[in-house]
């Protein structure tokens, strides 16, 4: 079954992008930071969970609660050493998304300058739970399906934060607007801060699902931006039932082009479907007016 | 004040002039690195100064420029060859521009990011399923000399036709436009039409600057072509001169091609790290270039100056 093949394998993929996607709308759309090292965290992870995995024999779901505070606290560490300076410096807006641009992009260049120096240019992948599933026909391998699982689990309890807890509503009310937001006693920069750290968290969680099922290398980060900033803009920037939704989208899009045209042609699906809603909706499939 | 812009860049060139009657073929090579960077950083600058947008395409339209080379060197004319590829990376930039220029910048930077692993892996597909096989060999009678003079010409080209940019309607337009762009729509300027003419005329440089590095690699692959090392580069050279004047990028360039020469050449594997740490000290420490801070100190000094003399 070709089709259900396809549906069952886009939503898999999707998913994946839905949760990446979903933490740098955080990032950008709260934190105001474009992160271009945003793939660079997502294979850290990879390879931390590849380390994990060969060397001390871990179950990845095992790894993921060590790696995902790991990434908050790292994604901490650099909104306030290399983030705050830019932010107390930008007069406005557009100045700190320039500088966070060119800043981000350096680090970009540092992470995987280190990754080829401790891994080198070579493909990694490791084995776990390789075991064929059979849904309505379609056989589909266990690790996909477990890390389909644990995306939900996570984008839904981002979701269910976001919409119903105290910190959650801070985090929504800086993302519509900063200004607003301190008339009501909110302290934007920290709650800028988490968001940006939360993000990185819910990135280097995708990193070690995806490392479950595809096989990576230290130069695949820039792929993963990419697609997650493709996903960003189309589910317009800060809102994040539109990244999950979008993610889902684009993975259906990649996975119909790479078995119905050709896998070569994926990243071109993922530019042609971005000129689309640029030149359609340029905010976003479910944005508002405005930005 | 007035004449040092003018008079740094005919001494830069003119040094660079005596190279290949003086240097060796290391220092050649060395030459043709600056000139390759500076026909990069000041055509980038070009766009990026006056607009602010962050374009990090270099790559993709050096790369085009390459494969234009590679792939038609033997059936065109030299000459032939070159308008060629002028006119493939102005296409290029128009296609890009049209889609992007009309929004906020950020979607022309997001844009520009992923262009040139998109054009690479479309390459690629190209080269795997048409061409079977991958690499390519160049093979074009063309001496080191020969693309050391051609990258001269095209260096004075792009001072030339920024200088006469700077002093035209599009000129004051696009400083209007960098200014305030609201402003400038008031005005009835039409700013994304000039942004888009601006960014066609400096995508056009980066791509003949392909073209005519061509034949020096002798054999061209995808990665080698849309490294995106070069867009790095040119970016980071330009914003250690300073991106907001045409002669900033000059004063990033020399330092910077020196810097990274002795770096690759001892650091090889740590290069990227360097090369990121060299970009952040940048981006931090001097926010306007040199060019930038050299005109903000020279005022300073020369307000400092008069009292000194009287006492």
């Amino acid at each position: 079954m070709l089709i259900l093949d396809i549906v069952l394998g886009g939503l898999i993929l999707g998913g994946m992008y839905a949760l990446v996607a979903s933490g740098l709308t955080l990032q950008y759309g709260v934190a105001r930071i474009m992160n271009l090292a945003y793939g660079e965290v997502l294979v850290a992870a990879a390879f931390a969970s590849y380390l994990l995995v060969t060397a001390a024999a871990l179950s990845p779901l095992f790894g993921l609660v060590f790696i995902l505070p790991a990434g908050f606290l790292a994604s901490s560490l650099i909104y306030r050493v290399l983030l705050v300076p830019l932010v107390r410096r930008a007069k406005t807006r557009e100045a700190l998304e320039v500088d966070s641009i060119l800043a981000t992009f350096g680090l970009l260049f540092v992470v995987q300058g280190l990754a080829f120096v401790l891994f080198g240019g070579q493909y990694y992948s490791y084995s776990y739970l390789s075991v064929p599933v059979t849904i309505a026909g379609s056989t589909v391998p266990a690790n996909r399906l477990l890390a389909f699982a644990v995306a939900a689990v996570l984008a839904v309890g981002i979701y269910a934060a976001l919409m119903r807890t105290r910190t959650g509503t801070a985090i929504r009310a800086v993302a519509v607007d900063p200004a607003s937001a301190r008339l009501v006693g909110i302290d934007v920069q920290r709650v800028a801060g988490f968001a940006f750290a939360l993000g990185g968290g819910l990135c280097a969680a995708g990193g070690v699902l995806v490392s479950m099922f595809l096989t990576f290398n230290a130069a695949m980060g820039v792929v993963f931006t990419m697609k997650a900033l493709v996903v960003v803009i189309m589910g317009g920037v800060g809102n994040l039932m539109g990244a999950l939704v979008a993610g889902l989208l684009l993975g259906l899009v990649e996975t119909s082009v790479a078995r119905l045209v050709d896998p070569g042609l994926t990243l071109a699906a993922t530019f042609g479907l971005f000129l689309l809603v640029l030149l359609v909706k340029p905010t976003g499939l479910f944005g508002r007016a405005g930005r | 004040m007035k004449g040092v812009p003018l008079a740094l860049v005919v001494a830069a060139m003119g040094a660079l002039a005596l190279v290949p009657f003086l240097g060796t073929g290391y220092h050649l090579a060395l030459a043709i690195g600056i000139l390759n960077n500076l026909v990069l950083a000041t055509a980038w600058a070009l766009f990026s100064g006056p607009t602010r947008y962050v374009s990090l395409a270099t790559a993709a339209f050096f790369g085009i420029g390459s494969y234009a080379a590679a792939g038609l060197g033997e059936a065109l004319p030299w000459p032939v060859l070159l308008a060629v590829a002028l006119v493939l990376g102005a296409a290029m930039a128009l296609v890009v521009g049209l889609s992007t220029l009309r929004l906020s910048g950020i979607y022309f930077v997001i844009f520009t990011f992923g262009l040139s692993e998109l054009i690479r892996q479309l390459v690629t597909w190209w080269e795997v399923n048409v061409s079977r096989s991958v690499g390519r060999y160049i093979f074009l009678d063309v001496t080191q000399e020969g693309i050391f003079w051609q990258l001269f010409g095209l260096a004075a080209l792009v001072f030339l036709v920024g200088w006469l940019i700077g002093r035209s309607r599009l000129g004051l337009a696009l400083r209007v436009v960098g200014d305030d762009e609201l402003v400038a729509r008031h005005c009835g300027i039409n700013v994304t039409g000039a942004k888009l003419l601006l960014f066609a005329v400096s995508a056009a440089f980066m791509t003949l600057a392909g073209a005519i590095m061509a034949p020096r690699w002798t054999y061209l692959d995808p990665s080698i072509a849309f490294n995106p090392v070069i867009s790095f580069q040119a970016l980071i050279m330009a914003l250690l001169g300073g991106a907001g004047r045409l002669w900033g990028p000059l004063l990033g360039v020399v330092p910077l091609t020196l810097l990274f020469e002795v770096l690759g050449a001892n650091f090889p594997n740590a290069f990227s790290i360097l090369l990121g740490l060299v970009f952040m000290a940048i981006v931090y420490a001097v926010p306007n270039g040199i060019a930038g801070w050299f005109e903000g100190a020279w005022p300073r000094a020369v307000r400092l100056l008069p009292q000194k003399a009287v006492r």
